[in-house]
């Protein structure tokens, strides 16, 4: 109950931070609060919301993996080859091989972290460099622009002409984004599956005690990952419209930052869709008030990390100083963790 | 058998015994693999090569023998040597005296300094998870660093500069000095120093050291501090090596230098590690990348390779483990 009510202040704060910029950037700006910027906002933070959905379930369930985006590209890269050597494909086809890919990605990871038991990050940074070295190994850096019609047309499921002129458009990326979401937490919140993650992230030894499969979760949280990043590249493809090899290299960090700064705890036990999807969308909130007030876009980077830096750092002061003793050493014993 | 490997044990340390198999391994595959391999040539691509990867890495070092990370090695770098290459530059460029080269250091150690400290007082103060804190100081140094620089690069440095990377002084090249000099202050200050020792001993248990009197706040700080200079380090030779600082050199090194020191046998979770074998793994991974060059292969291959080589021995010490484990269940 107590969690229950913390993990709902980290949304909280994060609503009343999103509401105060929001305000903020609607008086600075003419542009920023119309229909059409929100879509605009949700569509550029798709995929990264698809790959925090992802990560969130290997942060509950105590892990941390850098490798996920790296295994997007390779997932991408792969997908479009097959199709290729299919004769076309199609959307079906497409999320099949890019999420089976991806899983099987994720799932040498959870093999690498429970059979051999190396440690998450320390099995992710090798497997990161596995994945990238030999992706560009073999590729040589080479990108693909000519891809199926069916993949580098934009779908639009909905669209609008506001009164202003703009478009409101929601694209399949966004729908995509909704789905995963939507599976995503009713996996970890409505399934046993989901709880044992929740109760394996906290305590792993009492989970074990508890009867708890072990290995189980490992497969379960980063073959998740893995097919919501097969799945994350190939929207990436499909809103970038070409795949290059190393156009995601160093998304993992910033969707990282974004998902703990949504509530997620390294260490495990702790964190929600609604408060990663907040995260992100923050982070994207605050790039696209920038943008509009006409920022230098040299400038953005900066701006946000501090604002992740000022955010993770004062969450965490206030926590430690409003937890309880006992909690207090449980968040500890958890951020020894790595 | 057995008594060999307690001598070595006894002399080396056990940490030392994964890194030099590894280099074992990878002398007797390349040079039985290329023929030319065994050449000094090799090795003085390797001697100028590994300064760089190897001054950041003895900054990843500290902040993981705590129990943390540091991510923003490689970015405090890229700043600690735009300061530099700034001072150089409001000083006449190309034509700066010694002097003025001098105050240009002075000026990158204050950076990475200021820049590690100001992350050592968020991870002290507010308890934030290291990764975290350093990770969102990495997105904000590059941001920084971009604004600043426009995303292009610096250059036009005095000619003496060349030298610290690419000269040799008795046969050995400069940077390789600079950085064996920095391996050794390392080591003493692991070993010798109060510093040194609270470090460990807030990487094994950071609410026992507190507890035993340690002001674990003050270790923390000076530890990311003393990360921060030994970028700023890492920042100079960059810049002298490439004659231009731009923000994203050295960017890929980030991830290895983790990969560098836990291949050097340093606990993942703190406390324990030492610098030898750190430096040993150092090397097995230039050499790997040198020789994999030599056969005609690229850096990607070898980054996989590096990869790789992580899994092997942190999948044999498991292993090891474990059969030690069962043994001892059968006596």
């Amino acid at each position: 109950m107590r969690r229950l009510v913390l993990g709902h202040s980290t949304e909280t704060t994060l609503i009343a931070g999103m509401v105060l910029l929001c305000v903020g950037l609607s008086f600075g700006t003419d542009r920023f609060l119309t229909v059409a910027n929100a879509f605009d906002v949700l569509n550029i933070s798709a995929v990264n919301i698809i790959f925090a959905v992802g990560l969130l379930v290997v942060l509950i369930s105590g892990g941390i993996d850098i490798s996920f985006a790296v295994a997007a590209s390779v997932a991408q890269y792969l997908t479009v080859l097959a199709l290729g050597a299919l004769g076309g494909g199609n959307w079906a086809e497409g999320f099949l091989i890019a999420g089976v890919v991806g899983t099987g990605l994720g799932l040498i990871n959870a093999f690498l972290i429970y059979r051999l038991q190396i440690i998450s990050i320390v099995a992710t940074i090798s497997t990161f460099n596995i994945f990238f070295g030999l992706l560009m190994f073999f590729t040589k850096g080479v990108s693909i622009y000519n891809l199926p019609d069916w993949l580098s047309n934009r779908v639009v499921f909905y669209e609008q002409e506001m009164a202003d002129g703009s478009w409101v458009e929601l694209t399949l990326p966004v729908v995509v984004m909704i789905l995963c979401c939507v599976a995503t937490s009713f996996m970890i919140s409505r399934t046993t599956t989901g709880r044992k993650l929740y109760a394996f992230g906290d305590n792993p030894e009492g989970a074990r005690r508890f009867g708890i499969n072990i290995g189980a979760m490992h497969y379960i949280s980063f073959g998740w990952l893995g097919l919501m990043a097969g799945i994350a590249g190939l929207m990436q493809a499909h809103y970038a419209q070409e795949v290059v090899p190393n156009a995601l290299y160093g998304r993992e960090l910033d969707v990282l930052a974004a998902t703990v700064l949504g509530g997620a705890r390294l260490g495990g036990g702790k964190g929600s869709v609604l408060g990663c999807v907040l995260g992100v969308l923050l982070v994207s909130i605050t790039q696209n008030g920038l943008n509009l007030m006409g920022v230098s876009p040299f400038a953005f980077k900066m701006i946000v990390g501090a604002i992740i830096l000022a955010a993770i750092t004062l969450s965490s002061a206030r926590l430690d100083k409003l937890l309880p003793e006992a909690l207090k050493s449980s968040s500890r014993k958890g951020s020894q963790r790595s | 058998m057995k008594t060999f490997v307690q001598k070595f044990n006894a002399t080396f340390g056990a940490d030392m015994g994964g890194p030099v198999i590894a280099f074992v391994a990878v002398m007797l595959i390349f040079g039985l693999a290329a023929d030319n391999f065994l050449s000094l040539a090799t090795f003085g691509s390797v001697a100028f090569q590994l300064p760089e990867l190897g001054l950041l890495t003895l900054a990843m070092l500290l902040p993981l023998l705590t129990g943390g990370i540091n991510l923003s090695i490689t970015f405090t770098a890229n700043l600690a040597g735009l300061a530099a290459a700034w001072v150089l530059q409001a000083h006449g460029g190309a034509d700066a005296s010694v002097s003025v080269f001098l105050l240009a250091c002075l000026a990158a150690l204050a950076t990475g300094a200021a820049a590690g400290a100001l992350t050592g007082v968020a991870i002290a103060y507010t308890r934030a998870h290291p990764i975290l804190v350093t990770l969102s100081m990495m997105i904000f140094l590059r941001g920084l660093g971009e604004f600043l620089t426009r995303g292009g690069d610096v250059s036009g440095f005095p000619a003496y500069v060349a030298p610290l990377g690419h000269g040799s002084l008795f046969g050995l090249p400069v940077p390789l000095l600079i950085f064996i000099v920095c391996v050794a202050v390392w080591h003493v200050l692991l070993r010798r120093s109060k510093l040194g020792f609270g470090l460990l001993m807030i990487g094994s248990n950071m609410e026992a050291a507190n507890y035993s009197g340690l002001n674990t706040r003050k270790i923390v700080v000076l530890v990311y501090t003393l990360s921060g200079i030994m970028c700023a380090v890492a920042g100079i030779i960059m810049l002298a090596r490439f004659n231009s600082v731009r923000v994203g050199h050295g960017e890929s090194y980030l991830l290895i230098t983790v990969l560098a020191a836990f291949l050097g046998g340093v606990n993942p979770f703190g406390g324990f590690g030492r610098v030898l074998p750190v430096f040993v793994a150092l090397v097995v991974l230039q050499l790997l990348s040198s020789g994999l060059n030599l056969m005609g292969a690229n850096q990607h291959l070898a980054t996989a390779l590096w990869g790789v080589l992580m899994i092997v021995v942190m999948a044999a010490r498991t292993l090891a483990s474990n059969y030690r484990f069962f043994k001892r269940k059968k006596a």
